[in-house]
């Protein structure tokens, strides 16, 4: 047993010594895996980032009630009416100013992005007072919030960054009015940061929408008091609902997205892998032939082909390894926190994220660069290793 | 030509590695084929966009609608041979994840406006005939196996009925196939007088216009003077070729286009690497057979282009399987299963492919060739 | 075809000199080297190692060029030739044949020997024809469409001599034929030249080490710190 780890140390070292010979087709592979890693790490960042802000959106303990058959606050309508039934329902969490429940209004408008200059439909959210509570997360961070019954309007910070003439001190143009910027706020990275917020009771005459608002977002007492919430409203005749919990809805909201780029980032990752693991056996296998003279020495004089299988694999999951870090910090670097908008298909608005390189990718490009390294090098080895020895010291 | 012989004969030299050389340049072919028809996909909206045709909406959001009422009134404006109005019906066929557009139309005005919707004159005078009927693309009838006469059920969340009911049923009465290989043929056309009068609300609101313009040099100008007509009223307008408004779609979803170009060119570079080192490896270990071919008198040149050869007879191999193998794998089809409108790789990519193989085999290969084509007879005999 | 002065002397090296530099030394492996064969000669070349045998052979084929000099093949100076000339006039007047055989591998015999050939403008049937004439005349016919690593060194070299005569040249030029054979196929290789020599009327210029290969030729010559002498050196 000591015998044979000596072995491998021995002829671990000694290709270890010689790769400076072979640096050329070495850094070859090593670029190919980084490559391979940095791509894959920074295709699935999208998708990373899309996901976070929709799970960063969902308090434990919220729920949303759309009508019944609407996939999304876009395609709902609720009447002034169902919403203040929905307010008194149980499980609702309470302050000093009543049920935490808001009536919202959610509608686009069109403002063109800072990057190309084309019409993206950002979120236009009318809310009540207790909008701010049910999020826990909102923070006013630059400005002031806006004054209830003016034509005034605050925006996320998302928003801010990705369309043009969010500025604090700009308006938005509504038909013949102008809408000025009073506010900028945060919400920890979730939705709401895409959009921008006004007085429902000035957006709903501005687009004609009388005393009907499209979901009521509550703040429950605990997130177990659900059932009995969402039971209460489904028995009521009154109503035509669907409450969820707040988590499942922007689970669905998200899942087109999600699914499209990982779906063809995973198959982009899975060919592009393929090629390197191309690479690196043809690296492998050129190191392994430039070094049969020595590899059939060393078996001659007696060492095992063991030794030598485990030490050319070792060799090539080093080389991985190495161009997995590489791979991995490159994508880290270049893309983590990198802010763009995409499309909600579920509401047809925009969504602003940021590229999230999150520790679970970056081990999976290094797993994924490991396996291109094993199986890069195990076929050279075992090759290495089952020739004839006395063909392998011909082979000048 | 007779060198051809040579040329390829020295791929025998080492097989394995010349076979996993290919591979890898196979691999990047198929990517680059795949890749490019998914960027065609999105891309493909933009490219049949009529370049006579405006598209009018909301100039505050999209979402809001417009008067039946404004369509004569473009239509009187200078420029503008026709204009007809679409709105967006927004519903659910089964379940959300089955989605497709749906869109309420006048059908005279539809054949008239996009002539790149083609259909049969029966099923003109079938859908013009019957009131439930309904229009469907090709594409989307394959996609869930519908026939001729089948009743279709949309369950609409925007448009209740005016009974109460949420649930509209169409008959499928006709077929468009698409003039272009590009044109979407995923949509689903209702009949206007339908809609309106069987929707509960809204009534002479429509969604937008499809203008066409008689002098497509002339669209900008025509688009400002609609805008300019509509300005201060109520509903004010935002007019833009149509194929600008698909393209800004495009850009919501993201700048597709340079995301596949970076990742196409990470590829390319890493391939490069792969096969560069490949041919260099093959050149140092040659020296001697190269300096013996100068030896017998083959000139400089001789073995430059040798080795080029070499090069290009490797690519050509890995390139044409790669792209043949990504041919294959986009006609199975659509990989988001729906959402994509078309999929195809474009025939124009194909050559732009051929010419990359080329480029990249002088790339991989200039460098070694160079290399043998230095070579000193005397010093390389004598090792 | 061959260009014969008055004299019949094919080759003619004069004063020539060649440096080869290491880094910053400089060796003069040959000093103002004066040298005349003439056509039908089986010339012999020997010395010490690190004489400039094969340096001299180099020079005469073509393959280098003197620093100092002169060197006329045929009449013509070929030390004043550019690279491309110097190829093709290699091609037509110049037949190689090297110690390690320097065979393409991925090529049969048959197609190692056409090599040459493809630089003419000959077809390739009568390429294909020429190439077994050339192998017959080897005695290799029977084992033509074999790789070399199928032949045995003897077999090989004579592949690589079928090659060098392909293309009927004016000069053929051995470095060590028979260095790595053993004394029975070395002396079937000599038979072979000798054959060429006489019967054919080739000149030819071999470097050797061995003494009974040398006594095959019609003259030998001494080669010692880049002079010529008649005389071996001790």
């Amino acid at each position: 047993m000591f015998n044979w780890i000596s072995q491998v140390v021995s002829v671990t070292q000694f290709s270890v010594r010689s790769l400076p010979q072979r640096k050329g087709s070495s850094a070859a592979a090593l670029i190919g895996i980084a490559g391979v890693v940095a791509v894959m790490v920074g295709v699935l960042s999208i998708a990373q980032g899309v996901l976070k802000t929709m799970q960063s959106s969902a308090g434990d303990s919220n729920a949303i009630v759309l009508r019944s058959g609407a996939d999304s606050e876009m395609m709902s309508g609720l009447g002034g009416e169902d919403a203040r039934i929905i307010a008194e329902a149980p499980g609702i969490a309470r302050d000093e100013s009543g049920a935490i429940a808001s009536p919202e209004l959610f509608v686009i408008i069109n403002l063109p992005m800072r990057t190309t200059g084309t019409d993206a439909n950002v979120p236009l959210r009318g809310v009540q007072a207790p909008a701010m509570t049910v999020r826990e997360s909102f923070k006013l961070v630059e400005g002031r919030m806006f004054e209830w019954g003016l034509n005034e309007v605050i925006v996320g910070k998302g928003a801010r960054e990705q369309f043009a003439g969010l500025d604090i001190g700009s308006s938005i143009e509504v038909g013949q009015e102008k809408w000025p910027v009073v506010g900028v706020f945060e919400a920890d990275g979730g939705l709401s940061e895409s959009e921008i917020w006004v007085d429902a009771a000035v957006l709903q005459p501005a687009y004609r929408r009388g005393n009907s608002y499209q979901a009521v977002y509550v703040k429950l007492n605990s997130s177990e008091a659900f059932d009995e919430f969402k039971d209460s409203l489904t028995a009521d005749p009154r109503l035509n609902v669907k409450p969820m919990r707040e988590s499942e809805y922007y689970d669905s909201q998200s899942t087109t997205v999600y699914n499209l780029i990982t779906g063809l980032g995973t198959l982009i990752a899975v060919i592009m892998g393929l090629g390197a693991v191309f690479g690196a056996l043809n690296t492998m296998y050129t190191a392994v032939s430039s070094r049969s003279r020595e590899i059939a020495t060393l078996r001659a004089l007696g060492f095992h082909s063991g030794p030598v299988v485990i030490s050319v694999v070792s060799e090539s999951l080093l080389l991985a390894f190495v161009g997995g870090l590489l791979g991995a910090g490159l994508a880290w670097l270049a893309f983590d926190g990198y802010r763009a908008a995409t499309l909600n298909w579920a509401s047809f608005s925009a969504i602003t994220f940021a590229f999230d390189v999150n520790l679970k990718l970056l081990a999976e490009g290094i797993i994924f660069a490991m396996l291109i390294g094993l199986v890069g090098g195990l076929f050279p080895a075992v090759r290495a290793a089952r020739q004839p020895v006395a063909q392998a010291l011909r082979e000048l | 030509m007779k060198y051809f012989y040579l040329i390829f004969s020295s791929l025998k030299r080492k097989k394995i590695r010349t076979g996993l050389t290919i591979m890898s340049i196979m691999i990047a072919f198929v990517l680059f084929g795949y890749l490019t028809a998914i960027r065609q996909a999105f891309d493909a909206g933009v490219e049949v966009a009529g370049a006579d045709r405006l598209i009018v909406r909301h100039k505050v959001s999209l979402i809001q609608l417009l008067p039946e009422s404004y369509e004569a009134r473009i239509e009187r404006i200078d420029g503008v041979d026709n204009a007809t109005h679409s709105t967006w019906f927004g519903g659910i066929y089964q379940e959300p994840k089955n989605f497709f557009a749906q869109i309420p139309i006048v059908p005279e005005e539809l054949f008239d406006m996009f002539p790149e919707y083609v259909v049969s004159d029966e099923q003109k005078a079938a859908w013009l005939e019957t009131r439930s009927g309904v229009l469907v693309g090709r594409g989307l009838m394959d996609r869930f196996g519908w026939k001729l006469g089948d009743r279709i059920p949309i369950n609409a969340t925007i448009w209740g009925k005016k009974d109460g009911g949420r649930t509209w049923e169409f008959d499928l009465v006709a077929v468009y196939d698409g003039a272009e290989k590009g044109t979407d043929t995923s949509q689903f056309f209702i009949r206007y007088d339908f809609f309106d009068e069987t929707r509960a609300q809204g009534q002479g609101l429509v969604g937008w216009y499809t203008v066409r313009i008689s002098d497509p040099d002339r669209a900008a100008e025509v688009a400002a003077a609609i805008d300019a007509e509509f300005a201060n009223s109520a509903q004010e307008t935002k007019a833009e070729p149509e194929g600008a408004f698909i393209q800004g779609f495009a850009n919501q979803i993201g700048n597709i286009a340079f995301i596949i170009m970076s990742i196409m060119s990470a590829v390319f570079f890493t391939i490069l690497l792969v096969a560069g080192n490949t041919m260099a490896y093959t050149v140092r270990e040659r020296t001697n057979e190269l300096a013996v071919l100068k030896a017998i008198g083959f000139t400089d040149r001789g073995v430059l282009g040798l080795v080029l050869g070499e090069s290009l007879a490797i690519t050509f191999v890995g390139g044409v399987l790669g792209l043949g193998l990504a041919w294959l794998l986009v006609s199975m089809g659509d990989p988001t299963d729906g959402s994509f409108p078309v999929f195809y790789l474009p025939t124009y990519d194909i050559f732009v492919g051929l010419i990359l193989i080329v480029v990249m085999a002088f790339i991989a290969g200039i460098v070694p060739a160079r290399q043998a084509q230095k070579l000193q007879i005397a010093d390389a005999l004598r090792r | 075809m061959t260009d014969k002065n008055s004299n019949g002397t094919l080759v003619k090296v004069s004063h020539v000199d060649k440096i080869f530099k290491r880094g910053s030394e400089e060796i003069h492996v040959l000093g103002g080297l004066d040298l005349d064969i003439p056509t039908g000669e089986f010339l012999a070349l020997m010395g010490p190692s690190g004489s400039g045998k094969s340096t001299l052979l180099n020079l005469i084929g073509g393959l280098d060029r003197p620093s100092e000099g002169s060197v006329e093949v045929g009449g013509k100076r070929i030390d004043k030739l550019s690279e491309r000339k110097l190829a093709s006039w290699r091609a037509r007047h110049v037949g190689l044949v090297f110690q390690f055989y320097n065979l393409m591998p991925v090529l049969s015999a048959q197609k190692n020997v056409e090599l040459p050939l493809l630089l003419t403008k000959l077809s390739k049937a009568e390429r294909k024809k020429r190439a077994a004439i050339a192998l017959d005349i080897v005695g290799l016919s029977h084992r033509s469409g074999h790789y070399p690593r199928q032949l045995s060194g003897g077999e090989q070299q004579r592949t690589g001599i079928a090659r060098a005569i392909v293309t009927d040249p004016t000069l053929l030029l051995c470095d060590e034929p028979t260095g790595d054979l053993d004394r029975k196929s070395g002396d079937e290789i000599l038979d072979l030249l000798q054959a060429l020599n006489k019967e054919q009327g080739k000149t030819i210029i071999m470097v050797t080490h061995d003494i009974h290969a040398a006594a095959r030729a019609s003259r030998t010559l001494y080669l010692n710190k880049g002079q010529l002498s008649v005389d071996p050196v001790d």
